[in-house]
């Protein structure tokens, strides 16, 4: 009665149906009373009308509309704990009515300035895709914003949005990934966790096999030792593949079991065979967390040390069992200890085994003696003595332990019957004996396969089964029926009556199995006038030499599952599992996952900024931490240290470093007696290294000079690709030829012109002198900026310049002269329609939109049937940016492919997407502003998906 | 993720249930009761179990079970490890985690998972985060709250999860300034029955308790930081700084914590501090069987071992005991053969033991299983491996902290086979 006092009716019914919706009981009734309440000041009274609101509105909607206005009202709070609150709940409102509400708060929240209200957006998205999926579109847009965003706080939750709405949209993340890779450290467990499963998924699709060599290798030495040299290529790591390994590493050691399992099995599915060997550490200490713990890590330790076992054999010890372990830890310890076994270790192995069989506990027992036949069949050597070990449990006080071992005895024996026809011997007795019908199954299967090992016993055995038989269980039983025919075919003399005598009790049994099997017998074994065709090959099928049965462990194979998951740990998919796609046979584009310069540059600023506080702007996230290590008087330096490096390094040293930084740490384990000082300072030498590290593989990556016209192949389309033209014949040129080339990079001195690559061969016998360009003659508007002079090109010489010309968007030749110190030669170059444009990057959404705007007169669109060759995605791709200087536009569909570029001179967008159907059939659309070059280019790329 | 929990008592009752998408109905745990009565002992429940609509993840913790419904792939562990984090607020805030206490605090109770989850995602599990959101009850404030009518729901919206350390609250103050620490380690350990080592391992961890006003930046060195080469961090530690210098630097919580763990298992740096001798004879066709036990310290590094506790189970084919212990008692339970002596310290001049004889069931045969006994104790002042700490700094603030450090070793699962 008191508490009328202070909170009022109101509160006093709020109080009530609390622990009424604790306690699963229906309160729904009190919903407008408690609805009323959500305009409350009293911040806890407010909280749990929430509570109660969120978890019956869908039941009385049209009452849980009212609230709504209360909501809106909040979204628009100065205070940015109100407004994601408000939006919280808000989103976890399940009425449909409210979808567009929803859609509009979320997509105002991405954009808020709070990253905490971003955050908040990004949880609500899953929500609002569930309530209405056809939202999808829209909150992919989202989705895609959000995951721009630099801040830690929203990473985790935007990567479980993605996960949830549309984990098949692998290509919103190439921009992200080197940030989500950075930031990973810093962003909070549970973000951690989603955010490493994702990328492992995300690396299968677009690095290659670390280990493709090896496995190759082991493939092939199946076969033939002589091809694997020849086929063997040079592996190098993408650096991004590099920078997700190393990034992940310290997260071993996270407190959170979730979060090290992530990265143990990131390293499982992506690190080199080398390197996996750190998570089998961390990996043992999780053993000694809660039993639930245990049990998750050991399945997957199971499935593991089958096929690295050399990983965990140093922690053989860990995998020993206590008496107080649950029985569920016990048998999974035992899988591991059994998959660790091999020819050194087996026999401490084997010696605490016989400890286990003395344990009170029957289930454990059984599985150790699974685990010894395991054992014995893997390791040759050890067979004979297990095979004994297993023979004196026979004599076991346990009819449990006897029985199982009867049934590992039988697989064993199957192996090598010949020379163990005293044990077959000794197991005939104990059938006097054992009543468990597995074994005595076991034991009847065994005299009767090796009947003619054991020609005394086995009639006999036979006479006492048939004395029982109608006591048997139905398993026995067969085994008897079995025996009995495989005795009348070796022995008929002695077993015909005897036969006869089970065939007709059979007959008459209860269970039609085995009356079907006494059918079936009969008529193949007992020889009469109307005997089947099949009766004299009767031998042939029920002595046939039998396979010895493969013992094998049951997490075989399991990792086709991506460990850790749940699908994983029940070894069955689960609803929403996402496959573990294979290793692609050749990369894709490692370009793709570029950013421009300028905007990284200020992501990192914006980053340390924001979420670093004042001390100090680290250029890379763990640095976060080491700023505030260093605040006070070290901040200086810190930054002193890290300021150098930064763009002076290249991406190639980054592999030194790490092997570096490792090796100053092992030295470190070695050199104990070393002064104090010395391997101190070796070890900040190494760490700061590693430190800066990932920022200057993005750096390296981001702030590379603009590619030299003459330099290396660059990323965008490797040089192979690119078609060479003749400019100027040998014999025409007396001597001198020169063939010309679109080399697609940019032309620095004006980026309104096309590159184009000329290379002069001197092929007479005298040197050739200052080559250069005369005498233009022009299309108006159309410009060239020449080569320098090339004074000397010695005789067999060959020699690279780059010219730039303004084609002014048309496929007009540029015609001029090329003059050596001798003589002038007139030339003409004229481009195709696709090298008159230049990539862009544009996202799907950008791709539509602009699509969108070119319709109409500007829009081409041809049908075509695709080359044999050429059907595929990735052929398409191939040919299509062949025949146009473009870039691919992620799209989420793999049934089209789309390109975006713009002309060179005018800046006009091309964007082409061709659409496969089945049978080779396709559609090209290509929209340009300019319908010229859009048919010329129509017309090219047909050409070039038709040949 | 997650969608929904249940809370079960020992007796199978559910006594909690939240949801945090739309209900699903708490017949789904008519599973895992099936799993249970399946299960011989509480803890071989499987800790995952399909359904054919949901996925039930449990943990076992204080003898309730923590069911979370599932309805697709999530990694169990993500899910085991937030059942055990939400085990850890309700313990850190009701002190115990019984169902007694649960019921107690229903409302703080679902303030606390509507507050952990969103959408089945886990929002704000730091535990200084939640008692800024949501205040722990305690005597004295319910009181308050009684006849002030305010509530335990804090006025002020929490700034941590905003800032930069979201691990610490802020605007802490305390007029007394202290930071204690336990180094704590449990050593793991099996004897064989020659009193050879068969497997020893150091299992420590260090708890500190950090109260200091504002943001104190701590740094903490050891003596011998080599013995730590496995170990895991409080998301506060700074891992660069441990990697180069084998220095903790981190700001800390505010409160009770855990700042390290740690692993030590190489059986050479780990000291075996008690030893026993032990002489269990059963005959063959007789009802008696003699039984004789000795504790004696060994390598203790002249600390005094206390709080010595024997338990022991003895085979079933055991009626009775009869034995006479040197010091301390001992207690036989005839019905789960589970003996047990609780010893007190050890005195290095004079051994506890315990003998007498056993009766066993009349013409029942030589029991076969060997009985292995548990041992547990404890040693103050000393961490087994060695490990101390060389020195505390603080920077950031301006005050002189009070700074303490505790060691103390004890058994974990340390266990003696015995012959017969």
């Amino acid at each position: 009665g008191g508490f009328f006092l202070f909170d009022g009716q109101q509160s006093q019914k709020r109080s009530n149906c609390e622990p009424m919706i604790a306690r699963g009981k229906n309160a729904s009734d009190l919903f407008p009373a408690v609805v009323k309440n959500v305009a409350c000041k009293n911040i806890e009274v407010k909280k749990l009308v929430y509570v109660y609101l969120v978890r019956y509105a869908e039941e009385q909607q049209d009452l849980a509309l009212l609230s709504i206005s209360t909501f809106q009202r909040g979204l628009k709070d100065p205070n940015q704990l109100i407004r994601a609150s408000a939006l919280r709940v808000l989103s976890s409102i399940r009425v449909t009515i409210i979808v567009p509400i929803m859609m509009l708060a979320i997509k105002e929240a991405a954009s808020d300035m709070s990253p905490y209200v971003r955050k908040t957006a990004a949880h609500a998205i899953p929500k609002l895709y569930s309530l209405d999926p056809e939202q999808k579109d829209c909150l992919i847009e989202v989705i895609e914003k959000l995951l721009a965003d630099k801040t830690t706080l929203v990473a985790g939750s935007v990567v479980m949005a993605f996960e949830e709405v549309c984990p098949e949209r692998i290509d919103l993340i190439h921009k992200n990934y080197r940030k989500l890779c950075n930031l990973l450290i810093d962003v909070e467990e549970w973000g951690q966790v989603v955010i490493i499963n994702m990328l492992t998924r995300y690396a299968r699709t677009q690095f290659l096999n670390p280990n493709m060599n090896e496995d190759k290798e082991e493939k092939e030495k199946k076969k033939t030792e002589a091809t694997a040299i020849v086929k063997r290529k040079p592996y190098v790591m993408d650096p991004d593949h590099r920078l997700l390994l190393r990034n992940t590493k310290p997260l071993l050691q996270s407190r959170n079991a979730a979060v090290v399992m992530a990265v143990a099995q990131l390293y499982f599915h992506l690190a080199p065979k080398a390197e996996v060997g750190v998570i089998a550490k961390a990996l043992v200490r999780l053993m000694r967390s809660h039993s639930e713990v245990q049990y998750v890590v050991l399945q997957n330790v199971a499935t593991m040390s089958i096929k690295r076992r050399g990983m965990f054999e140093p922690y053989l010890k860990s995998f020993y069992i206590r008496s107080t372990d649950p029985t569920q830890i016990k048998v999974l310890k035992l899988e591991v200890l059994t998959n660790l076994a091999n020819e050194t270790n087996i026999s401490t192995i084997l010696r605490e085994f016989q400890t286990y069989i003395k344990s009170n506990d029957k289930d454990f027992v059984a599985a150790t003696i699974q685990a010894i036949g395991r054992c014995a069949t893997n390791i040759g050597e050890v067979r004979d003595t297990c095979l004994n070990g297993l023979v004196q449990l026979l004599s076991n006080r346990d009819e449990l332990v006897v029985a199982e071992s009867v049934v590992v005895i039988k697989k064993l024996l199957q192996m090598q019957p010949e020379q163990h026809s005293d044990i077959i011997k000794h197991m005939a007795k104990l059938t006097d004996n054992i009543q468990v019908p597995m074994a005595r199954a076991s034991i009847l299967w065994l005299i009767g396969e090796y009947c003619e090992h054991v020609p005394k016993i086995a009639p006999d055995v036979l006479r006492k089964m048939a004395k029982t038989f109608t006591n048997e269980e139905d398993i026995v039983k067969l085994q008897i029926i079995n025996l009995a025919a495989k005795l009348y075919l070796t022995n008929s003399k002695q077993t015909k009556l005897l036969t006869q005598y089970v065939l007709n009790l059979a007959k008459y049994d209860q269970n039609y199995d085995i009356r079907d099997r006494a059918r079936f017998i009969r008529q193949l074994i007992v020889p009469t006038d109307k005997s089947g065709a099949l009766s004299k090959y009767a031998k042939k099928l029920f002595l046939a030499l039998k396979p010895a049965p493969v013992l094998e462990s049951p997490f075989k194979d399991r990792d086709h599952f991506q460990l850790g998951s749940l699908s994983h740990l029940l070894n069955a998919k689960a609803g929403g599992y996402q496959v573990l796609p294979d290793w692609p046979e050749a990369a894709p584009d490692p370009s793709v996952r570029n950013v421009e310069v300028k905007e990284s540059v200020r992501a990192v600023e914006t980053v340390t900024a924001r979420d670093r506080g004042p001390l100090g702007a680290p250029q890379n996230p763990r640095g976060a931490r080491g700023a505030l290590l260093y605040s006070g008087e070290d901040v200086k330096k810190s930054e002193k240290k890290s300021k150098p490096r930064i763009g002076s390094s290249e991406s190639e040293s980054e592999e030194d470093n790490d092997s570096e930084s490792e090796s100053s740490e092992s030295e470190e384990e070695e050199s104990e007696e070393e002064s104090e000082e010395e391997t101190k300072k070796k070890k900040k030498v190494g760490n700061e290294r590693l430190e800066n590290t990932p920022c200057l593989a993005v750096h390296a990556v981001f702030t590379q000079p603009p590619p030299l016209p003459v330099s290396v192949p660059q990323t965008i389309i490797p040089s192979g690709n690119l078609k060479t033209y003749e400019l100027l014949h040998r014999i025409t040129g007396e001597g001198l030829s020169v063939e010309y080339c679109f080399s697609r990079q940019p032309f620095s001195p004006d980026p309104h012109m096309v590159a184009v690559k000329i290379q002069f061969t001197n092929s007479a016998t005298s040197e050739a002198k200052s080559l250069h360009v005369e005498d233009a003659k022009l299309q108006s508007g159309m410009r060239i900026k020449e080569f320098p002079e090339i004074e000397v090109l010695p005789a067999g010489e060959t020699v690279s310049v780059v010219m730039g010309i303004d084609f002014c968007d048309s496929t007009q030749a540029a015609n001029f002269q090329l003059c050596t110190h001798t003589r002038k030669f007139f030339v003409s170059i004229q481009p195709p329609v696709g090298e008159l444009m230049m990539p862009i990057f544009m996202t799907e959404n950008e791709f539509k939109k602009e699509q969108g705007q070119l319709m109409g007169m500007n829009e081409i669109t041809e049908k075509l049937t695709l080359e044999e060759k050429c059907q595929g995605e990735h052929a398409v791709v191939q040919r299509v940016t062949t025949a146009a200087n473009l870039s691919r536009v992620p799209c989420g569909s793999d049934k089209e492919c789309r390109f975006a570029g713009k002309t060179v001179t005018s800046g006009s967008l091309v964007l082409v997407s061709v659409v496969t159907k089945e049978d080779g059939a396709a559609q090209l659309t290509v929209n340009c502003e300019k319908m010229v070059i859009g048919t010329m280019l129509v017309k090219d790329i047909l050409q070039a998906l038709t040949q | 993720m997650i969608h929904s929990l249940f809370l079960v008592n020992s007796s199978g009752d559910i006594f909690l249930e939240k949801h945090w998408k739309s209900v699903v109905s708490r017949s789904v745990c008519d599973y895992f009761f099936e799993a249970q009565e399946r299960a011989s002992e509480p803890e071989n429940v499987p800790p995952v179990i399909p359904t054919p609509h949901h996925y039930l993840i449990s943990v076992l913790r204080h003898r309730i079970y923590f069911v979370a419904v599932i309805q697709s792939e999530v990694p169990p562990l993500f899910v085991i490890e937030f059942l055990h984090r939400v085990v850890d607020t309700f313990q850190d805030y009701f002190g115990v985690c019984t169902e007694a206490a649960i019921k107690d605090n229903v409302v703080v109770v679902y303030e606390l998972l509507e507050e952990m989850l969103d959408n089945g995602f886990p929002l704000a599990t730091e535990s200084n985060i939640l008692k800024e959101l949501i205040k722990p009850p305690t005597i004295l404030r319910t009181v308050v709250n009684t006849i002030t009518g305010s509530t335990n729901v804090g006025e002020q919206l929490p700034t941590g999860q905003l800032s930069v350390v979201p691990w610490r609250r802020t605007g802490v103050k305390y007029t007394n300034n202290e930071a204690y620490f336990d180094v704590v380690e449990e050593i793991d350990a099996i004897i064989d029955k020659s009193g050879s080592t068969i497997t020893a391992e150091i299992q420590g961890v260090i708890d500190a308790c950090v109260k200091l006003t504002g943001m104190p930046d701590l740094t903490l060195s050891f003596m011998n930081p080599r013995l730590l080469d496995d170990v895991s961090f409080h998301p506060c530690v700074r891992f660069k700084r441990w990697e180069a210098e084998r220095i903790l630097s981190f700001i800390p919580p505010d409160g009770n914590f855990r700042l390290l763990s740690y692993h030590v298992s190489s059986q050479n740096l780990v000291a075996i501090p008690v030893y026993v001798k032990h002489n269990i004879t059963f005959r063959e066709g007789s009802s008696q069987g003699r039984f004789e036990l000795t504790l004696g310290p060994k390598q203790t590094m002249g600390k005094g071992v206390e709080a010595v506790l024997v338990s022991s189970q003895l085979p079933r084919g055991v009626l009775n005991t009869n034995l006479n212990p040197t010091q301390g008692t001992y207690t036989f339970d005839p019905v789960t053969k589970l003996l047990s002596w609780d010893v007190g310290k050890i005195n290095p001049q004079k051994l506890p033991s315990l003998k007498g004889s056993m009766s066993l069931q009349a013409g029942a045969s030589k029991p076969d299983e060997n009985p292995t006994i548990n041992i547990q104790f404890k040693i103050q002042q000393s961490a087994l491996s060695g490990l101390k700490v060389n020195r505390l700094d603080m920077y950031g603030e301006k005050y002189k902290p009070f700074k303490g450090i505790k060691y103390m070793t004890k058994a974990g699962k340390f266990q003696a086979l015995l012959s017969n």
